[in-house]
């Protein structure tokens, strides 16, 4: 087992917090290796943000992702600049209000941002798409997503991320709307 | 003082965090430093936990207070360190000097960038360490070592505590950007589970020693390392950065200051069986032997498996302490690989040590920083020096 994945927005959707969630239920509750790595530079000012995860049953030797064959969008720019370096069959999930995939991309697509919206607070929209991502790739258990949420926010945010995640977790995309 | 001292558990943390958590479950309480990329998030995570913990933590007004302020505490009792990157280093050269006369023990972590100066300041950089062992003017010696991982950052930065204590010596971590920032793994053990050597103090209390009074640079023969009396025990102790005697008074004749500095060279150099410690993979039948140290070391380790899968007789020797550089356990290898790759991303520090070792030109995977190396170019050249010794061997 060995992945490559790629969280992508822009600044502010918590885009780093996703990896680190991600990066810590794989490698402390999943009992596998994983390495997550940012940006620093110019290039993670404004504009495509991104955190990156490396996922083996093995030690990870290269910590980088180079072609992730798991792409998460939640912006438009994010998605045209990191979806050309992902493999043709990579599974590419995004923000469907967002996101407008190119032509022959197929995505699965979840309205995270209109959904936290729904939930009274934006700011959990990635949140939700980790939710949905734990349901569609399979590369990690929701218990253990859950116990990254539980054991990293201050405990008065809990309940709501969870039930973020939930909404996400729950999420069924209508694959039959994509263009 | 509410926080816990030694964070035991499993976290899932970045290299420069860990040493920091390190230093604190080492006893280090006191740190000064001048934040710096990317080595920025040592001193963040120290400016919040020292008050927790009733340690102090001093932004100074640049580097060169910076490692001043450390070598202060370091006399008062303080188990001291600092933060920098290779900008900073260069500003704390002098000072290390002062720290290497006086015999003080600190730690110092250098998170590499791109170098010469500004260069790459969020990029990654393996070239501070023919500074950090030649960058202060004079003949010294330190202690210096090069972690792969942030749970190794957290291991090497409390063994450079108990080092330096050893010894009386600064003691640095040339760790490199990839290391600092990438977040993994990190399991900190029961805080009776974190080995201690204590520092060598006087044997006797200050009364003892009468009109002539402790002399606080008279080493033992045994390890040359003197005994450390501390500000406010009641010994009178003079420390200068002049050549100083037993007393440490200044003493301005030839015959001392060849004492002297043979003496802080020889401490080092007599012990370093005890301070080399180096990670070694598939050595017995290897052919050719890559050495690589630091976040390199990683692609190299890769490198050699993926050579070994191809059927190359490849062996890996990483360097987890740089200096003292391993002469003896290098030139014992030379007599059994004759094909030696360097890989490390600067164009050629240590592979020229390598080269004085083993006594003839190595193969070099160089890159001048800004990017982790890539185990492929390191394959690349196992494959080349494959066919280069099978060609000899025809």
């Amino acid at each position: 087992m060995y992945h490559e994945i790629r969280l992508s927005g822009f600044g502010g959707q918590g885009i780093g917090l996703a990896g680190y969630l991600l990066g810590k239920a794989l490698s402390l509750y999943e009992n596998l290796e994983a390495v997550m790595t940012q940006a620093y530079g110019p290039e993670a000012r404004g504009g495509a943000s991104s955190a990156n995860v490396v996922v083996s049953e093995n030690p990870i030797d290269y910590p980088f992702v180079q072609h992730p064959d798991i792409l998460v969008a939640m912006s438009q720019e994010a998605y045209t600049k990191f979806r050309p370096l992902a493999g043709p069959e990579a599974l590419v999930l995004t923000d469907a209000d967002l996101v407008t995939p190119f032509d022959d991309d197929l995505v699965q697509a979840i309205p995270a941002t209109r959904l936290a919206e729904g939930l009274g607070r934006r700011i959990v929209a990635n949140v939700i798409m980790l939710g949905f991502f734990t349901q569609a790739t399979g590369v990690v258990s929701r218990e253990a997503m859950e116990k990254a949420l539980t054991d990293t926010l201050r405990p008065k945010l809990v309940p709501l991320n969870l039930k973020a995640f939930a909404t996400g977790y729950a999420y069924q995309p209508d694959i039959a709307s994509a263009p | 003082m509410s926080g816990r001292e030694v964070l035991t558990g499993r976290h899932f943390m970045n290299g420069d965090d860990a040493c920091a958590e390190g230093a604190i479950a080492a006893g280090c309480r006191f740190f000064g430093g001048y934040p710096i990329t990317p080595s920025t998030e040592v001193a963040e995570r120290f400016s919040r936990r020292m008050p927790e913990i009733g340690g102090v933590y001093m932004q100074m007004e640049d580097e060169l207070g910076s490692i001043a302020a450390v070598l202060g505490a370091s006399a008062a009792g303080a188990r001291a360190m600092t933060a920098t990157s290779g900008p900073g280093l260069s500003l704390m050269m002098e000072n290390l000097g002062l720290g290497v006369m006086l015999e003080l023990p600190c730690v110092i972590i250098d998170i590499q960038r791109g170098s010469p100066s500004t260069g790459l300041p969020t990029m990654a950089g393996q070239s501070d360490l023919m500074q950090a062992r030649w960058g202060s003017h004079g003949d010294y010696a330190i202690v210096a070592y090069a972690p792969s991982s942030p749970q190794e950052i957290f291991d090497l930065t409390i063994h450079a505590f108990n080092v330096a204590d050893r010894y009386r010596v600064p003691v640095l971590i040339l760790s490199d950007e990839v290391i600092g920032h990438m977040v993994e793994r990190v399991v900190i053990p029961e805080s009776q589970a974190i080995p201690r050597w204590e520092r060598k103090r006087p044997p006797y209390p200050p009364e003892h020693y009468g009109q002539e009074g402790f002399k606080a640079f008279e080493p033992d023969a045994s390890d040359l390392v003197p005994p450390i009396a501390h500000a406010g025990d009641g010994y009178r102790v003079h420390f200068t950065g002049l050549t100083h005697d037993p007393r440490g008074y200044p003493d301005m004749s030839a015959e001392t200051h060849h004492e002297l500095v043979t003496r802080l060279m020889e401490k080092i150099r007599r012990n370093a069986e005890d301070l080399i410690l180096l990670e070694t993979e598939y050595l017995d039948d290897a052919d050719v032997v890559v050495i690589s140290f630091g976040c390199t070391a990683r692609s190299a380790r890769r490198a050699v498996r993926d050579a070994r899968a191809e059927g190359i007789r490849a062996g890996l020797l990483r360097l987890i302490s740089i200096w003292p550089f391993p002469e003896q356990r290098i030139r014992d290898l030379a007599h059994e690989v004759k094909t030696f790759v360097v890989a490390e991303m600067n164009l050629g520090q240590i592979r020229l040590e390598v080269e004085r070792c083993v006594g003839h030109p190595v193969r070099g995977v160089h890159h001048a920083g800004g990017a982790m190396i890539h185990p492929e170019p390191i394959l690349e050249a196992l494959r080349a020096s494959a066919a280069q010794t099978a060609g000899r061997q025809k």
